[in-house]
């Protein structure tokens, strides 16, 4: 039941991009085309899930030593070394994942969704349908980190959908690019909001 | 500009840039060490402090458990006596945690209650924090007056709009005074131990 | 490149936030009031100019396939340190930035000037290049700020000149997008004025 709850927290109630803010370059940058969003989103998915998990963790052997003061540089090193190994791992593994992927992989690293989830997972206590407060396991931090990122990939494949059909219509000229994307998404976290206290 | 690379002086300028690094922020995390425990104390004294009657000396943290969850309680006192004491409760309210202080006096009457984490939607559910709604908590007297919005047939008036953070906020209210009475009957069952603790003349 | 140049470029001409749309998670998720966007493009600045100056001095004698990495490691240590210096001295600001300030790591604006700037010219030069492109960026995000508060809550950096609710909307995620949409468009007409 908690996972379920989880599940529909991470993708609508809170989703990482239109209420939490975090992802936003790429979610602007590659998402002007509907097929390199999926990719993008398919890419971000995989790193978010596998980076969250070991940070996870990390910080527990972080807290182990008493170093915790080494958090912020450690888990960006190993989401560093993690993107490249991906990248170097699918290369081998399949190639035409690779192809699909690789350009999106180094941009990666300094997406700060990656990041920000890795974070939150280890400080941010959460609650969930009136239950306590509680800091995640191991378990439910894969669930949750896995759930972030369908929501991640969910209002990327959406927003690029709408950009598509607004790349069609007639924009006044200040509003052309960047503007108009951001109205468009501003919309789209009004919708998002309705999904508020769901959980 | 920059060298050229090889498989050593890749490692070796890793290396020691990592341990400079390291050694950095190991410092200056001895040094902010004792700012940052005082920050983190000052906060939790003011905390307290605005949520119980006139006292001089705060307890340190001490945590009980009750029902199965783990409630943190400051006792405080004026001189050599108890005068009240302050309970974190946490419940889930509309946007997420909702996290209250909430002091009580020895007789079990609420002094006042301080919002310390609240993730409500601002405007609407936020208003749990201002005067017109938090003031009402004042002086309420949980043995006489019923902790729930009047729509539930209790006795707190609802932010308007806001029913789902105003009902969290009175159970949290609710939980605290659930756990004042388990500390408080428990010291009135052991007397010896705790004997200098006053605080066991409620009825 | 006269050295005020290299400042004033920072405003105007190239504006981190409103021409080259970088750095937009803080952007977006610390403007809900004019007190707290500033605090963020402060922090930023602090870090950049840090940063860019470390970099500089270190950028020869750095192999250059391990630069980003390397780069990485030096800007976190310096949001590190920024992290304990706001919970020891201003934990309040600290906490109502919260999970922002550990993720200026990988605000691209820092990691672009390291790569575009810093590592090709000298110390002075890039501690001016960073409080150029810091203030460029500590304006748009005050700017924003205080024009979500105006909206949304009726306040002025925390002075509520009137108390009836404001559109709420505009404090909320949706009104960030939209404000920082109007925003650019109205920047991009004044630019283009000039």
């Amino acid at each position: 039941m908690e996972y379920i709850l989880i599940i529909i927290s991470a993708i609508f109630v809170n989703n990482i991009v239109l209420s939490q803010f975090l992802g936003i370059c790429p979610f602007l940058g590659v998402s002007s085309k509907l097929n390199t969003a999926v990719g993008m989103s398919g890419a971000v998915c995989f790193v978010i899930t596998l980076a969250t998990v070991v940070t996870f963790l990390l910080n527990k052997l972080l807290v182990l030593c008493n170093i915790q003061f080494l958090q912020t540089i450690a888990f960006i090193l190993v989401i560093a070394a993690l993107v490249q190994m991906v990248e170097i791992v699918l290369k081998k593994i399949s190639p035409s994942l690779y192809q699909a992927l690789g350009i999106f992989l180094p941009l990666i690293t300094t997406n700060c969704a990656v990041l920000g989830v890795a974070i939150n997972v280890v400080t941010k206590e959460f609650t969930f349908a009136g239950g306590q407060p509680h800091m995640f396991n191991l378990g439910e931090a894969t669930v949750y980190a896995l759930a972030t990122s369908l929501g991640y990939g969910l209002a990327m494949i959406l927003f690029a959908g709408l950009r598509e059909q607004i790349a069609l219509n007639n924009v006044p000229k200040a509003f052309k690019g960047v503007p108009i994307a951001l109205v468009t998404a501003g919309i789209l976290a009004m919708a998002f909001m309705g999904f508020s206290g769901m959980v | 500009m920059a060298v050229n690379s090889s498989f050593k002086n890749m490692t070796l300028c890793l290396l020691v840039i990592c341990f400079v690094c390291s050694a950095l922020l190991a410092g200056v995390n001895v040094l902010t060490k004792g700012p940052i425990a005082k920050a983190v104390e000052a906060k939790t004294t003011a905390a307290v402090t605005a949520v119980v009657p006139e006292c001089d000396i705060v307890s340190n943290v001490q945590s009980t458990e009750f029902n199965g969850n783990n409630y943190n309680y400051y006792v405080v006192r004026l001189g050599e006596d108890v005068v009240g004491y302050a309970i974190e409760t946490s419940v889930s309210g509309f946007g997420g945690n909702l996290k209250l202080m909430v002091g009580f006096n020895t007789e079990g009457v609420v002094c006042n209650t301080s919002v310390l984490e609240c993730n409500e939607t601002p405007g609407l559910g936020a208003k749990c924090k201002e005067a017109a709604f938090a003031d009402q908590f004042k002086d309420f007297n949980p043995s006489v007056k019923a902790l729930k919005v009047r729509k539930d047939g209790g006795d707190v008036d609802a932010i308007t709009a806001s029913t789902i953070t105003s009902r969290a906020y009175s159970l949290a209210v609710a939980n605290a005074y659930e756990v004042y009475k388990s500390l408080t009957s428990v010291q009135e069952e052991a007397p010896v131990a705790e004997e200098e603790i006053g605080g066991t003349d409620n009825e | 490149m006269s050295k005020l140049n290299l400042i004033t470029k920072g405003l105007v001409k190239e504006n981190p936030t409103f021409v080259l749309l970088l750095g937009m998670c803080p952007t977006l998720a610390t403007t809900t009031s004019a007190i707290n966007g500033m605090s963020m493009g402060l922090a930023t600045m602090f870090v950049l100019i840090l940063s860019n100056m470390a970099i500089s001095a270190i950028a020869r004698f750095i192999p250059d396939k391990v630069r980003i990495p390397a780069y990485i490691v030096v800007i976190a240590t310096f949001v590190t340190l920024l992290q304990f210096l706001m919970q020891a001295f201003v934990p309040s600001i600290y906490e109502s930035l919260g999970l922002f300030i550990p993720l200026i790591v990988v605000n691209c604006i820092i990691l672009g000037r390291a790569e575009a700037f810093a590592n090709k010219n000298g110390v002075l030069d890039s501690a001016l290049d960073g409080i150029g492109i810091g203030l460029g960026f500590t304006i748009a995000l005050t700017l924003l700020g205080i024009i979500r508060e105006l909206l949304g809550n009726l306040s002025f950096f925390g002075w509520k000149f009137c108390q009836a609710d404001g559109i709420l909307a505009f404090v909320l995620a949706p009104g960030a997008f939209i404000a920082l949409a109007y925003l650019i468009v109205v920047f991009r007409k004044v630019a283009e004025k000039k």
